[in-house]
């Protein structure tokens, strides 16, 4: 059919060629990003991690129209706890989002979202940016890079790994 | 339609995360540690660095840059309704060192898993934090058919300071994790103390 004008390249909006498009955004039939990895470890790469292909780099900043930053907001860092905000009308949002939201029914941190969403920390960060520019979701305001923990935040730490 | 579940919480009820570092070479137990005290299965999550990092604003011809994937392992303990505290593995290798920077940001302090079968491993993380001034213990996680050796003998082999701790530590064993932890955050609290802001 139109195979040809799908491939044609129009940039990130384009779909996996060969597959259809089935609204006003291009919609991959299956989310390729949850499909989970099993288990690797720290311990070094297993399957499919360390020097990935490029291709394998660029599907999941198709879900970020290219962008490797977030919009201008507040940082987000591995450890920011963000949360759904409240109040906010359910509206249609693009698959990627709409599992982000789920998960920041409860508070959250963007390296958990990462992980249970199996999508890239960086492609998380921007998505996220975006949900928060848009209101939906709150950030707990981060303490400055350089800023330690307070005392009496050490303190509770302290007492908490001693209560395990 | 709102979900009504998440009606009844407070507007400020988020959680302020802190974060630890556990580090060493390759093998030296740093998952199994994570995996001891976390609450939850440790998590796995990615990041992608570009070679030229975060001064990248768009991916067009990305075909063309060198690309690295990095896999973090991570664990969460709940220590209060209002703080939470994660655990990160810091990749071992060399080539995983763009990593190093974004997760010692912040970071409450760090431990650093020596293994004396191949303590060089954990070279490269003493100099690291040392140079970052983030504090540190220096674990030293025995395993079965590793020789014994002193706390003052591996404090000799890496060159660290008297006040530094050295535990001895089992990373399968929950409760020597957790002595591993108090040894960090009262070595944190504790150099803290002569100027204190908080």
């Amino acid at each position: 059919m139109n195979t040809s004008e799908e491939q044609r390249g129009t940039g990130w909006t384009g779909p996996a060629p060969g597959r259809p498009t089935t609204g006003p955004f291009p919609r991959r039939p299956a989310p390729s990003w949850n499909r989970g990895r099993g288990h690797p470890t720290s311990e070094g790469p297993s399957a499919g991690v360390g020097d990935a292909p490029a291709g394998s780099l660029v599907r999941p900043y198709t879900m970020t129209r290219g962008r490797t930053r977030p919009p201008t907001g507040p940082r987000l860092d591995m450890i920011t706890i963000v949360v759904a905000a409240r109040d906010r009308e359910e509206r249609a949002l693009e698959p990627e989002y709409q599992a982000i939201m789920r998960l920041c029914r409860r508070p959250i941190s963007l390296a958990e979202i990462s992980a249970r969403l199996d999508i890239p920390l960086t492609v998380v960060r921007v998505l996220l940016g975006d949900l928060v520019a848009a209101g939906d979701v709150r950030t707990r305001a981060s303490a400055p890079v350089t800023r330690l923990p307070e005392k009496k935040v050490l303190q509770a730490v302290l007492d908490g790994i001693r209560r395990l | 339609m709102a979900s009504a579940d998440s009606e009844n919480r407070p507007p400020e009820a988020i959680p302020q995360a802190v974060k630890i570092i556990v580090a060493g070479g390759f093998g030296a137990g740093k998952t199994t540690l994570v995996s001891s005290v976390s609450e939850i299965t440790p998590l796995s999550t990615e990041e992608v660095m570009t070679e030229a990092s975060y001064g990248v604003d768009d991916l067009g011809g990305v075909e063309e840059k060198t690309t690295t994937t990095v896999a973090l392992d991570f664990g969460r303990i709940t220590i209060n309704p209002d703080i939470v505290l994660y655990l990160f593995g810091a990749p071992g290798q060399d080539r995983f060192w763009f990593m190093w920077d974004e997760l010692a940001e912040g970071a409450l302090g760090a431990i650093v898993l020596a293994d004396t079968r191949r303590l060089h491993t954990c070279f490269h993380a003493v100099d690291f934090f040392e140079r970052r001034g983030v504090p540190f213990v220096v674990a030293v996680n025995r395993f079965d058919a590793s020789a014994d050796y002193c706390r003052e003998e591996v404090r000799e082999a890496l060159d660290i300071s008297g006040e530094v701790p050295i535990v001895m530590a089992d990373a399968r064993d929950r409760e020597s994790c957790k002595e591993v932890l108090v040894e960090l955050v009262t070595h944190v609290i504790q150099g803290r103390s002569p100027a204190m802001s908080g």
